[in-house]
Parts: C-alpha cells; structure tokens; sequence
C-alpha cells in the first residue's frame, strides 16, 4: 500500500493484525505519544523542582492573564471535539462533513495560536521575558513548546484538508486511520494544556 | 437494510459491491505493476541518497557511523599524545590549528574540547547509530521476516535527521572559540556560561534525539506488527529481543534529556536560570541573571536518559554475541528463556538506577540507600544473560572463526567492566572513585573491548550477508590479536590510576599532583603507546574492508547466502538482497525456535533453519516412545 | 466528490444515503478493518452524542476549576489538590472518550502503564533527592 516504499508491501498499514489488534501507525502514534509523557513529565518535574526550591513563587493570575487563557482553554476543548467529530462521519462515509470539521479544527488552532500570541504580546509589553524570573522561564518554555505542537498539528491537518485528502478516493480506510492518528496527537497536545492551565494560571 | 444493485461487467452480473471490490482488486494489480516498472528508473538520489529501503539505511547507518567512531577515536589519540608526554610539541596537533596547539602543543581549553567531543561522539554518533541504526535496521526486518520496517518514510528521515545533527556537532570545530568543553554530560552551570560550541552541542543532540526516536517508534512497531507467520515472541533471535528492549530505552529515557537540552537551549539563548543557582560569580563578577535555578535539575534530567543508554549501548552488542556464539558453538543457547526474562528486566531496572552517578551530589541516606539498593539488584540480569553466553560455550564444538575470536573476547572484557562498577555502585567505595581514572576504566571496559569487539564481530559475522563476500580471515585474526592485546594495554593501567586517586579530565594527567605523578609517569607513555599500536592494528580491518567492499561492488561474490550455516531468517533471504523488492522472495513461515543446532530433527545437516520444512519421518508401526515435537 | 478510481455508477458517492455495514465492505478492499470501523452507524452516531456529553463534561469542569480558585479561597495546598483532581477529571474525559482509551487493546495499555511507572519516578524522585538536600522535607 504504502506508494513511498516503492512496490515493498508493508502489511496491516490499514487492516488490523489479528494477534494485536493494531493497524501499524496506531501503535506508532501511541508509542510516539509515550515519549511525549516522558518530555512533558521532564518539564513539570523541572517545574516542580524549581517551584520546591524557591523561596517564593508568584500568583500565576495576577501576573498571567486568565481571562484569554480560559478562553483558549475552550477553543482546544472545541477543536478536540471537532476532531472526534471529523473521525466519526469520515467513517459513515461523510467526507464533506469529515472535510468542514477538520477545516474547523485548525481553524480552532488558528484562534489559540492568535489568542497565545496576544497573551505574549501582553506579557511583552508588562516587561516580562524568560529571563525575567524562574517563573517566567518555565511559562514561557513550556507553554512555548505546547504551542510548538498546536502549530506543528495545525500543520498535519492543513496537509490533510489539501493535498492529503485526495487519498479519501483512492484508500477511503486509509484515510479515516489517518485522521485518527492526528487526532490522537491532537488531543494529547490538548491534554497537555488541560495540565498546564491549572498549573501556571491557577496556582 | 442493505441496498444491493446489480451491474454487468462482461457477461458477468455482480451485486454493486463485489464488482467494486473486482474493480479495486484489477486497479491495485494495475498500479503495483506500473509501481514496479516505474522503480527499475528509479532516479539515483531516490535509491541511495534518501533511500527508505531498510537494508540500504542500514547501510547508510554503518558506513556514517563507522566513519564518526574513527574520527572519536583520532580525537583521543591526540589527547593521548598529550597524557602520554605533557606538553611536548607533536606536529600532527598542527592539524588542530594555531588557535589550539600553538607550535604543536596542545593548549588545556583544546584538550577539554577534545575531551567532551570525544565522549559525545563516541555515544552519540558511532556506537549507538552503529548498534541500533546500523545493525538493527538491516538485521531486525531481515530475522523477523518482514519485507521491511513498519514506516519506511519515518526510517529515512530517522537517519536523515541524525547525519545533520553530527554535522551541526563536528561544525563547532571551525568556531574560532571552539566546540563545547563541557564533556560528554555538560554540566551546568559550566554548561552555561561556555562558549558557542555548546549551543551547537545542544541543537545537534536535539536532531539526534529527534532521531532515535523515530527510529525507535519503527523498531518497536516492527517487531510486534510485521513478524512472519509463525515468529511468535519466544522464537524470535535474541537480538531481535536486545533490539526490542532497546527500543523502548530509547523511546522512554531520551524525551527527558531532549527537554533538558531545550531548558539548557533557553537558559544559554534566552538567559533564563533553570540551572543557574543565585550570587554565582564568574571570573569575579556576579552573573546578571534572575538565579534561582537548580544545577542538579540537569543531572537528574541527563542520567534519567544517560544511564538507560548505558543498557543501549551493551544490549545490542549482547544480543550480536549471542547470535555468533550460538552459530559458532553449533548448539541452541543456554537458557534463552532466562536470557529474554533477564533482558526484559534489565530494561526495566535500567530506569531506577540513574542517580547512583550523583552520590557525591551530597544525597541524602533514604535517596542513595534507594539507588544502591536498585543498582545492586540490576546487576543480576546482566551476570545472567553473561552467565548464559558462557555456559553456552559448554560441550560446544566451537568454530574458531574471526566473528567468533571478537564475541568470545566479549565475555571477559564485558566481566572486567560489568564487575568494576560494582565499587561504583556503593555511596561508600564510590567517595572514593568517582570522577577518577577508575571511573573511566571501568566504562570502557564495557563499551570498548565489550560492545565494540561485539560490532566487530558482527562486521564480521553479517558482512557476507551484505555483500556475499567473507573478509579475510587471516588478517582478520590480526585485527583481533593486535586489537584486544592493544585495548587492554591501554585500559587496565587506568583502574590502577583511579585506585591511586588520580582525577579524570587532567590536562597533564596528573603529573602536577604529588599523589599522582609517580602512578602517571609509570603508566601513561605505556597507555599512550597502545593506543597508537591500537590505531595501527585498525589499518587491516580498514584495508579488508573497503578492498572487499569494493570487489562485491564489482559483482565478484565469493559465497552462497547462508555461509555460516545458520538457522535464522536473515540468512534465509538472499545473499545481498536487493534494494526496494522486498526481502524474500517467498514470505518464510516459521516452524521452529531460533537456534535450532544439531537438532535430532536434521537429517543431512548439523542446523534446522527456523523455516525450514522437515519431511514428516515413514510411519512406524511401534508408537513413539517420545512425543514428536511440533 | 466522486470517486474518480471507478465509474461513479458504483462507487459509493458522499451523496449516497450511508448504505452502512455493508457500506463498510464496500470501501474496504483490503479486507478486515480495525475493529471501529466495524461499528454501524447507530453505535457512530451514539458515539457522536457521547463525544457531545463529554465536550459539556469538559466545558462544566474548565469553568469549575476557574472558579474554585477565585470563588473558594482555599489555602495554596487544597487549591493545588482540587485543581489537580479537576485536570485529572477531564484528562480522564479526553484519554478514555476522546483517545478511546476505555475500548482500547491490550498492547497499547502496556504501553502507556510502562510509560506512567516512569513518569511517575520521573516527576517524584527528582524532588524527593532535592527536598531530602534542604533538609525542609
């Protein structure tokens, strides 16, 4: 099947192996989104690390801005529900509809990434860098790399509306694993921010 | 419920879906066959640039790899040069410009830049490329019977990811302030504060973690999806399990050193103080940074990764051991069953043992009462997979041959490291040792005269797989002789100067030191001297395997496709298989456990391959005494 | 939209009225199918209508955990405790519905308990090394 690896078959791209009950970039992605927990998990132990070890740590609401970071918080909420939503009716066979919910999709990417850049923009203009204080190091980083992967997905689902989607015609199954696959990304980098909201806003 | 049309396709009528099924079927046939007259022209950069045949990655893998672990090794030659006769003028330092060694003399920043790009090269660039990227990726579809990795796209640009991280590394050589000086582990806050070179360092371990990630995501995905028909877990090849083990160190272990080097990456860019204490001073002034910052995070966060690499580094060469000694002995493995267990454990273990590096950190009793106890307890599977590889030896009518002479050399240089780092493991002995040349010498017994013997005896072993071609066995002897006489030469002496107390990382190795001097000026000329005997008992194999190389290349192939007589799947693909047309020109069905040795079931051969099919024996009219075996 | 591989006479259009389960065969000539395409399109569309629930769930509970910290007044320690269990709350929604991790095979749980034993290690003794160095543990 797979049309890069020139006439080699790789089996079970699309159906699943029987033992395992897996098709082949299921068990990729999951494995790949293992390795995100252990990134992730790295910078929330640095974060609670550096938190531990100093004397004080700052309100995250009175030097953050909560009210854009809510909203945000239901943009991904919403884009995460879009994604399931796209999954669903590419599998009932509805590609127009499975098209218009990942258009909506990035479009919600499209918004957090416009909101994140208008909290910086804020941040910016009170004088708060990275190298302002610990606190400002670790939001700046770690909400720096979250969005690193809202854009790099935002990417995968622009591909996916273009040119990727001419694959619905010829391997519709193909196509409707590959959405899952992104979407299992997507709600993971949206897992992410329902663990980084509390934590540098709220507490 | 179900709407069923009918349609006229020649004089057929089918209902709607069999014909589209027909349809699809005659339009995959129709489009495999363009595919495959479309691959014969094939443009050349597609074939052997970025190429996604796993065969040819592996080989990409091997030659790039082999080619760092050269250059590791140049780096320490001339570090050598200084430790064996300190501050004399060499003329080949030259070669390190003006700026470095001025008149031919190395200058201390030069010998820590040397120092740190040694280690990290050897880890990072040669050894586990060459373990993993090379070996694994020609080896583990081939043994498994799969007609490739699981994502050959992915495959490509795992090894396209690593060739610019080693080339972003080795570009800092050209700074004019040179490459990062931090050693291997750059710890913080020196890391911080050094020059540019370290931000190369940074940005080529981010490319080369991005790397074995994604190649571990494929290996992993490989093995558990595309085995053949009948390659159940336990009748996979041992190092098919030391490949599957180290998948998952990778997988797990390197994410956490990734984020370190970004928080590194943001405290050296965008001045931030994640590892930077407050009130540090540099050269009498106080640093302007916010503090606050904790250098120990970057420990924790570095050998969370860097201990599990450990296991990355010896697991593959383990499981190429296993696979000569079996082949070599003629017999199955002794406990193969214990082996995987023991693998499988050592994994796991690999993960909790991390901070027995940070015992003079000033831990605490409950923390490195924690870490001795897990490090104690890792020791066990690693003496009994050793235990199993030498028991294995036992009643064996062992081959002499030049695969052989490396893994049989593995097993006691392997003992020599694995039993030195016991002391190292124990807070109280290791007050004492740590960060001396005791350290340094137990490490290399582990990775040089163990896992690189074990990579040379792969070489040796799979290089007429690759090419149908043996190399030369007469100078492969001599490869080896000199080698494991040489290698010692120069890493025993070092347990005797870490005992006596002389400190790593001295750019005179000790000779300003009273304690010291007497130990280095006895040992070190001797060191110096059998590294270069070292250097020069590499030409033979460099020689033998480049001509060999090159006369395959010519088509001149000398052997058939199992010459070894072994019994896994590997061997049972053609000699040199070819690029991008699969593996095996029938997809093999497996029958039977991996070394299959003078089984009473071969008739006309010592070996069973694990495809094979034997005749089934004329009935006899006396029921057998014995169950026959499936 | 139509299918351009084959005559558009056959080929099961976006337009067609969802002729389902046998649909499903239809476009999938490789043979088996993960098993969630398996599913027909009544249990789809009850999965649509939990997607919608949980989409609520999550919405109600992001609202909740904002308003927990400016409405309670809790001290630092139960603040940092609700808050966390609220994340939790909805990382349960998103993994278990969302990733469709409840109906999930074994392999992949493997996975993930592995990769959550060293999570947990990582994030725990890190800081239990540092506190035990103060000395305020």
């Amino acid at each position: 099947m797979d049309h890069a690896a020139g006439h080699v078959e790789i089996p079970y791209t699309v159906s699943p192996r029987p033992d395992t009950g897996l098709y082949n970039g299921k068990l990729g992605i999951w494995l790949f989104l293992a390795s995100e927990v252990m990134l992730f998990g790295a910078l929330f132990s640095s974060l609670i690390l550096i938190r531990t070890g100093s004397p004080s740590w700052p309100h995250g609401w009175e030097e953050l801005h909560v009210v854009p970071a809510t909203i945000n918080t239901f943009v991904l909420i919403m884009s995460s529900v879009t994604v399931v939503l796209a999954w669903a009716n590419l599998r009932l066979g509805n590609f127009k509809l499975g098209r218009i919910f990942i258009g909506v999709t990035l479009l919600c990417g499209l918004v957090f990434m416009g909101i994140k850049a208008y909290e910086y923009s804020l941040s910016f203009a009170h004088g708060h860098y990275p190298s302002t204080s610990d606190f400002f190091a670790i939001y700046f980083t770690m909400t720096g790399l979250h969005g690193l992967h809202v854009l790099g997905g935002m990417i995968v689902f622009a591909y996916f509306l273009g040119p990727g989607s001419k694959m619905w015609h010829t391997d519709r199954a193909r196509f409707t694993n590959r959405i899952e696959i992104v979407g299992l990304y997507w709600h993971f980098v949206d897992l992410v921010w329902i663990f980084l909201f509390p934590t540098l806003y709220l507490l | 419920m179900a709407q069923k049309r009918q349609i006229r396709i020649g004089d057929q009528y089918l209902y709607a879906r069999d014909a589209e099924k027909a349809l699809r079927e005659a339009l995959r046939v129709a489009e495999a066959e363009e595919r495959e007259h479309a691959a014969h022209q094939e443009p050349w950069i597609r074939r052997y640039v970025f190429s996604t045949d796993h065969k040819w990655i592996g080989i990409q893998y091997g030659v790039t790899a082999l080619s760092f672990l050269l250059f590791g090794f140049c780096l320490m030659i001339l570090m050598r040069l200084q430790l064996g006769w300190p501050g004399q003028a060499f003329s080949v330092m030259k070669v390190l410009g003006e700026n470095r060694a001025p008149g031919g003399v190395l200058l201390p920043e030069a010998y820590n830049q040397l120092g740190a790009m040694h280690g990290t090269i050897m880890v990072f660039l040669a050894i586990v490329p060459l373990a993993v990227g090379a070996f694994g990726n020609y080896l583990v579809p081939l043994q498994i019977g799969a007609p490739d990795m699981a994502f050959p796209k992915l495959n490509m640009a795992s090894y396209w990811c690593y060739l610019p991280g080693g080339l972003i590394m080795l570009s800092s050589f050209a700074l004019k302030d040179g490459t990062a000086a931090s050693g291997w582990t750059s710890y913080p806050p020196l890391s911080d504060i050094a020059t540019r070179g370290q931000t190369f360092w940074l940005v080529g371990m981010i490319f080369l973690i991005t790397s074995s990630l994604l190649g571990s995501v494929n290996f992993i995905v490989t093995i558990v999806q595309l085995r053949a028909k009948g390659m159940n877990f336990m009748r996979l090849p041992f190092f098919v399990w030391a490949q599957f083990v180290t998948s998952f160190l990778l997988l797990l272990a390197f994410p956490p050193l990734e984020a370190a080097a970004v928080l590194q990456l943001m405290d050296r860019v965008a001045h931030t103080s994640f590892f930077l204490p407050s009130g540090l001073v540099v050269s009498g002034t106080p640093l302007t940074v916010a503090g606050g910052g904790n250098p120990l995070l970057w420990q924790h966060l570095f050998w969370f990764l860097a201990h599990p690499e450990v296991y990355v580094l010896i697991l593959p060469a383990m499981g190429i051991v296993a696979e000569v000694i079996a082949n070599n002995t003629r017999k199955p493995l002794w406990g193969y069953r214990s082996m995987v267990s023991a693998t499988i454990f050592l994994g796991f273990m690999s993960f909790v043992v991390w901070a027995h590096h940070m015992f003079l950190t000033g831990m605490g009793t409950i923390i490195s009462s924690f870490f001795q106890t897990t490090t104690m307890i890792i020791s066990i599977p690693s003496v009994i997979i050793l235990s199993a590889l030498f028991l294995s030896l036992w009643g064996g009518s062992i081959r002499f041959t030049t695969p052989m002479m490396f893994a049989l050399a593995f097993l006691p240089m392997f003992g020599i490291g694995g039993l030195t780092g016991l002391p190292l493991g124990l807070a109280a002995t290791d007050i004492h040792l740590h960060d001396t040349y005791y350290v340094i010498g137990h490490f290399h017994y582990v990775v040089a005269p163990g896992t690189i013997f074990a990579m040379f005896a792969g070489i040796y072993y799979w290089f007429p797989k690759i090419t149908g071609r043996k190399l030369n066995d007469f100078w492969g002897r001599v490869h080896f002789w000199g080698s494991f006489v040489c290698i010692n030469g120069i890493f025993f002496p070092m347990f005797i100067q870490g005992l006596a107390g002389i400190s790593r990382r001295l750019y005179d190795g000790g000779m300003q030191y009273a304690h010291a001097r007497e130990v280095a000026s006895q040992t070190n000329p001797f060191m110096s001297m059998s590294a270069i005997g070292l250097l020069i008992f590499q030409i033979p194999f460099i020689v033998n395997f480049f001509w060999n190389a090159f006369q395959a290349m010519r088509g001149k192939v000398t052997v058939g496709s199992n010459p070894w007589e072994a019994t896994t799947l590997d061997w049972a693909a053609t000699s040199s298989p070819p690029l991008r047309h699969g593996n095996f020109e029938v997809m093999p069905i497996v029958r039977r456990g991996p070394y299959e040795y003078n089984s009473p079931e071969a008739t006309n051969a010592d070996y069973l391959p694990q495809n094979a099919v034997v005749e089934q024996p004329a009935p006899v009219l006396a029921p057998p005494t014995a169950p026959v075996v499936a | 939209m139509t299918d351009q591989t084959i005559t558009p006479d056959i080929a099961p259009t976006d337009a067609m009225p969802v002729p389902q389960s046998e649909a499903e065969d239809e476009h999938t000539h490789a043979g088996v199918h993960d098993a969630n395409l398996h599913h027909s399109p009544e249990e789809i569309r009850r999965e649509m209508r939990v997607y919608l629930t949980v989409f609520a769930g999550l919405a109600v509970l992001t609202g909740a955990t904002v308003a927990a910290r400016f409405l309670l007044h809790l001290p630092l320690r139960q603040a940092m405790a609700l808050a966390i269990a609220i994340a939790c709350m909805k990382g349960f929604l998103v993994a278990g519905f969302f990733m469709h991790l409840l109906t999930e095979k074994k392999v992949i749980y493997g996975v993930l308990i592995l990769t959550g034993i060293f999570f947990a290690l990582l994030l725990w003794l890190p800081v239990h090394d540092v506190l035990d160095k103060f000395g305020h543990y």
